[in-house]
């Protein structure tokens, strides 16, 4: 399982990666979510792979974290979920009025004088 | 508690003078005259408790944990000098009143004057040097905003960045060498600094504090050689000139040197870097200020040299030529003040400060031309006068001083010469101005101004005198006051008499004025000679050409290191990432751990094979197929989703399913304004060849970063988890927090602070949003209908232009069953959405996700509905939610302080009620409701707001026919 996410991060995060470099604001936009994901599952993978553990206290169980999901990456990942969502829309708002503005969808508001 | 005040006073006048009406010139007088003189007062009522060596302390806490406090000291020194500020700003106040035209904005004046003269107060009566430094550096933004406070004038503004460009890299040095002082000895309190000389002086960072401290000091006291600023800083109205420029600020790097004399003196660096700044200062400032042609001009390098003898003084390492140094503070503020209200009278009322103009005001204006004499007979150096007490103190000093060969003869014949410039000078100032034939051609005929413009001038001539004749029972107990505070008890005997007897100093001072006047003669057969000599040096021109090396050298910089492409930025960023996390891999090796993996399960590794393929699919279809890499990239995200849930993470994997709806409405809503595809590549134009290098480049790049980014994963996942801090919150969210679901309990208990910190990011992004499309212009390519909803519109063949129509039964169109449908589901997602939220403590949900899942309810409405049609039955107001999640949350936090904890301390309550059965009720469930209202809120906002650009432009009209809002 560890190889699978391993590799499932590391391609998420090449494609964003790729797309960041690229000229038009729309692949920008869409390789920050993927970078984002890439980034969040990391973060939550640093609690290590665990499966069958319940995420929420059991009261029978007691509070022995041995049986439970490490909940810190998850709250750390919740909110960062939450705020990515806030940048994304912000990013395309901005895109959006660049757009408006220079009439054109290159990332640096011009087009380049030849491409 | 007066300490305080003294130092509030101003402030708060400062504070009051800006808001008064601009032409309120008497009220603004009266406000700053009463301000001051309650200062004075003030400082003048402590005078007994310092008099016999007294100390007075007040102190506020600040950052004790830092050993920080704003703390307050006066002693005789401080004592001497707070008197001399005050006392000065409310002379200068009388007459500034008459100075300023009705045509000035008074209010900025005074208000700046005000609040310089509270920092002024702040550096003499700081009792901690990082505290002295920070007023330090607001009485040069206030001298800055004082220069330039005539803005429309480009000599007022150049003068005033160089001034402030001086001293405050002086202040920023003075900083530096403070640092390092409070290192070495241990504390920043003055007191403590004080005692311990011996450690400094031994120190090894001495040279270094020493060049800091004296950098400082003589760039804000305007000494040789960064004495260019104060000539140009001459533009400013004379009031001010006459206050921070000559008595005040400028003394401030002197007051310095004084303070910590006990502690950083008696070395030989200190006689060298002090006491030849001093010389230096002293001797070109005197013969500067022979050949300027502009009243004021004489009397800014006069008042270089003043303050390089008192440097001079300062540099000498002996406690006889400090008590000098400290006289002759207070009887340059006394003459220098006079005689720059002088130049500001005949200014108002000729129209000229122009020697060269000026003539013969004696028979006009005989009462300010007395006072002038006196005060330039005084800068001179005449007996019966203070200058000449202090200055005779100082010959004495250049005399006695203990030095090898060439310097016992060398220092005081340069002082002696001078002493010479000196006396030119005056007289000089005096003879062109108010001597001679009478002026004809001034732009008005000059007249003796009102009286309360002479008074503040009269008193410190008076004073002048006074101290001149009796200077034992006028001046002596203060100074001896002050000097003993600097000095402590084996401060030296000296005797304040206007004659000593006839001895060498005396002969000096003598053979000074002998010589100036012949000088004085010899200048007048040679009108219009420029400086000898010094013609060719300029300070101004110096510090332009740093200015303009130093802007043109940044801008090559930029120009070389940066670039204004984003792309070649991220390069750079991506870049720096791979490097940064290569490097330790290469050096400190890379291996794998040790930890059982587990094994790889088909249908999660089906899963991401999917998923990755989405990944990768978007990033090569993002730019010609956006539609398609939106999807794809909603791939990926349901797949990470799906990782969430199978390794127990369900609230992750509630959000994130709910966010990536949300981010694929929002998404769609904006492809609609982007410009179409480039028909280029449609027709199948081959890819240049720079093109495909960089793409291929970028996908190297890329590829790195991405097999990295797995390693580094990898390679984490298999070592065995630390010890972090999660077992904590893993066995208190129970007994503290009082919830199962451990991530909740984090999120709103907690780290709270957090997360309340967060929603208000939130908040201020959905208000950008929302304020940035206020604006929006859309490329006018984009605003026709696109041409899909155009064809739909057009099947039924109904006119292509129709508008919706918001009294319908259902909405107009071809989604009528999933109207009827979402319009049903709207109160069962809500009902669902308060689920997650209340049960959010003990099991997934929460906030985020209700509130969340409640938003994705709303915006089906639109989708599916139409804008017009949904908002004629449904008003949401977001701002509102907005508004009321973030007072909830901060109410919920703060209701702790009633019960005396801190901020979002939760509180809770458990039992049994009649019918409902157990319940638990918690403020923690409060911040949560303020949670869920921002999040629906924040999110229908940025979703709305940009559905509405679409209804802007062309339906703009209908829709204010009918009176609804665009």
């Amino acid at each position: 399982m560890e190889i699978v996410l391993a590799l499932a991060i590391g391609i998420m995060g090449g494609s964003g990666v790729y797309l960041l470099l690229r000229p038009r604001t729309f692949q920008v936009i869409i390789g920050l979510s993927l970078l984002a994901y890439a980034v969040n599952l990391f973060i939550f993978s640093m609690g290590r792979l665990n499966l069958g553990r319940a995420p929420v206290i059991v009261p029978s169980f007691g509070s022995n974290p041995a049986f439970y999901a490490d909940p810190l990456p998850q709250a750390l990942v919740l909110t960062a979920i939450v705020i990515g969502f806030a940048t994304t829309a912000l990013f395309l708002v901005v895109l959006l009025a660049s757009r408006g503005l220079t009439g054109t969808d290159h990332v640096d508001g011009r087009e380049p004088e030849q491409e | 508690m007066t300490l305080l005040l003294i130092i509030l006073l101003p402030f708060a006048g400062s504070l009051c003078a800006a808001f008064l009406p601009s032409n309120a010139r008497n009220a603004e007088a009266w406000l700053a005259g009463l301000v001051a003189l309650a200062s004075t007062l003030l400082t003048a009522s402590l005078y007994p408790q310092v008099s016999d060596g007294g100390v007075v302390r007040a102190s506020l806490p600040w950052a004790p944990e830092l050993g920080l406090s704003f703390s307050l000291r006066l002693d005789g020194f401080a004592w001497l000098f707070a008197m001399l500020v005050a006392a000065m700003g409310t002379l200068v106040v009388v007459y500034a009143r008459y100075y300023m035209s009705p045509a000035d904005p008074v209010p900025r004046f005074f208000s700046f004057f005000l609040a310089f003269m509270g920092a002024m107060l702040g550096v003499v009566l700081s009792g901690n040097l990082i505290q002295m430094t920070m007023f330090w550096e607001l009485t040069s933004l206030a001298s800055f905003m004082l220069i330039a406070y005539w803005h429309h004038r480009v000599d007022a503004r150049r003068g005033a960045r160089m001034a402030l460009t001086v001293t405050a890299a002086g202040g920023l040095s003075l900083l530096g060498g403070v640092l390092l002082l409070g290192h070495m000895a241990g504390s920043y309190d003055l007191d403590i600094v004080l005692d311990s000389a011996a450690v400094i002086r031994s120190h090894p960072w001495y040279p270094a504090v020493l060049g800091l401290i004296a950098f400082g000091a003589l760039t804000k006291s305007a000494q040789f050689p960064f004495h260019f600023w104060l000539p140009h800083a001459m533009a400013a109205p004379t009031p001010v000139s006459a206050y921070l420029h000559s008595a005040t600020m400028v003394k401030a790097g002197v007051f310095l040197l004084a303070r910590l004399w006990p502690v950083l003196s008696g070395t030989d660096a200190w006689f060298w870097i002090v006491g030849g700044a001093g010389l230096c200062s002293l001797v070109i400032g005197a013969y500067l200020a022979m050949f300027q042609e502009d009243m004021k001009g004489v009397l800014a390098y006069s008042t270089i040299s003043h303050l390089g003898l008192i440097t001079l003084l300062l540099g000498m390492n002996t406690q006889l030529a400090l008590v000098a140094a400290v006289f002759h503070i207070v009887n340059h503020a006394a003459f220098k003040a006079s005689l720059f209200m002088a130049a500001g009278i005949v200014d108002h009322e000729t129209g000229t400060r122009n020697l060269k103009r000026l003539s013969g005001l004696y028979r006009a204006m005989p009462i300010t031309a007395t006072l002038a004499f006196v005060a330039a007979a005084s800068m001179a150096g005449v007996p019966l006068l203070n200058g000449f007490l202090s200055k005779e103190m100082f010959f004495s000093e250049t005399v006695f001083l203990q030095r090898p060969d060439v310097q016992r003869i060398g220092l005081p014949l340069a002082a002696t010469v001078a002493g010479m410039f000196s006396v030119a000078y005056s007289l000089r100032f005096i003879a062109e101005v108010f001597l001679g034939p009478q002026a004809t051609d001034l732009p008005r005929a000059p007249h003796e101004p009102t009286r309360w413009m002479l008074l503040p001038s009269a008193l410190l001539v008076l004073m002048c005198l006074l101290v001149g004749v009796f200077p034992a029972h006028t001046v002596g107990p203060f100074l001896k006051t002050a000097t003993t505070a600097i000095l402590g008890a084996d401060a030296p005997a000296y005797s304040l008499a206007m004659w000593h007897g006839f001895n060498l100093p005396v002969l000096m001072s003598f053979s000074a004025l002998a010589g100036g006047i012949l000088l004085h003669v010899l200048l007048r057969r040679h009108p219009g000679i420029r400086a000898p000599l010094f013609g060719r040096f300029d300070g101004k021109r110096a510090f332009d050409l740093a200015q303009t090396g130093i802007m043109s050298g940044s801008e090559r910089a930029l120009r070389a290191l940066s670039s204004r492409r984003l792309q070649t930025q991220l390069l750079l960023v991506v870049g720096v990432a791979v490097v940064g996390a290569l490097y330790p891999a290469l050096t400190a090796g890379w291996s794998w751990g040790t930890r059982p993996v587990l094994p790889p399960h088909p249908a999660f590794v089906l899963m991401w094979v999917i998923g990755a393929a989405c990944a990768v699919a978007a990033a090569w279809q993002a730019k010609h197929h956006r539609f398609a890499a939106l999807i794809l990239s909603g791939g990926a995200g349901l797949a990470t989703s799906l990782t969430f849930v199978w390794f127990s993470a369900p609230d992750l994997a509630l959000t994130q399913l709910t966010v990536e709806v949300v981010t694929a409405v929002l998404i769609l809503l904006g492809l609609r304004w982007l410009p179409r595809r480039d028909e280029r590549f449609r027709l199948g134009e081959r890819v240049p060849l720079s093109t495909r290098v960089r793409r291929a480049r970028d996908t190297l790049i890329a590829t790195a970063a991405g097999l990295g980014l797995a390693g580094l994963a990898y390679a984490i996942l298999t070592r065995p988890p630390t010890d972090g801090i999660s077992p904590f919150f893993v066995e208190r969210a129970l007994p503290d927090g009082g919830g199962l679901n451990v991530v909740n309990v984090i999120l709103v208990d907690f780290r709270g602070f957090d997360t309340f910190g967060e929603i208000t990011v939130l908040g201020i992004v959905a208000l950008t949003v929302y304020a940035l499309l206020r604006r929006f212009r859309p490329a006018p390519e984009s605003v026709a209908l696109p041409r899909q909803q155009s064809e739909q519109d057009g099947a039924d063949g109904d006119s292509e232009e129709r508008l919706p129509d918001p009294a319908a039964l259902l909405p107009d169109g071809y989604l009528m069953l999933p109207a009827v449908i979402v319009r049903l589901l709207l109160p069962l997602a809500t009902l669902v959405s308060l689920f997650f939220l209340l049960r959010g403590h003990n099991a997934p949900g929460g906030g985020f996700v209700g509130g969340l899942v409640l938003a994705t309810a709303v915006i089906l409405q639109y989708i599916v509905g139409g804008t017009v049609w949904v908002e004629s039955r449904l008003r949401i107001h977001p701002q509102y939610w907005i508004a009321l999640g973030l007072l909830g949350a901060g109410t919920a936090g703060g209701g702790a302080w009633l019960a005396g904890e801190p901020f979002l301390s939760s509180r809770s309550w458990h039992g049994e009620l009649p019918l409902l059965g157990e319940i638990h009720l918690s403020t923690v469930l409060l911040f949560d409701l303020g949670v869920y209202m921002l999040v629906v809120g924040a999110t229908v906002l940025m979703l709305v707001a940009l559905a509405h650009q679409s209804l802007r432009s062309h339906h703009r009209k209908a829709m204010l026919a009918r009176g609804g809002f665009v």
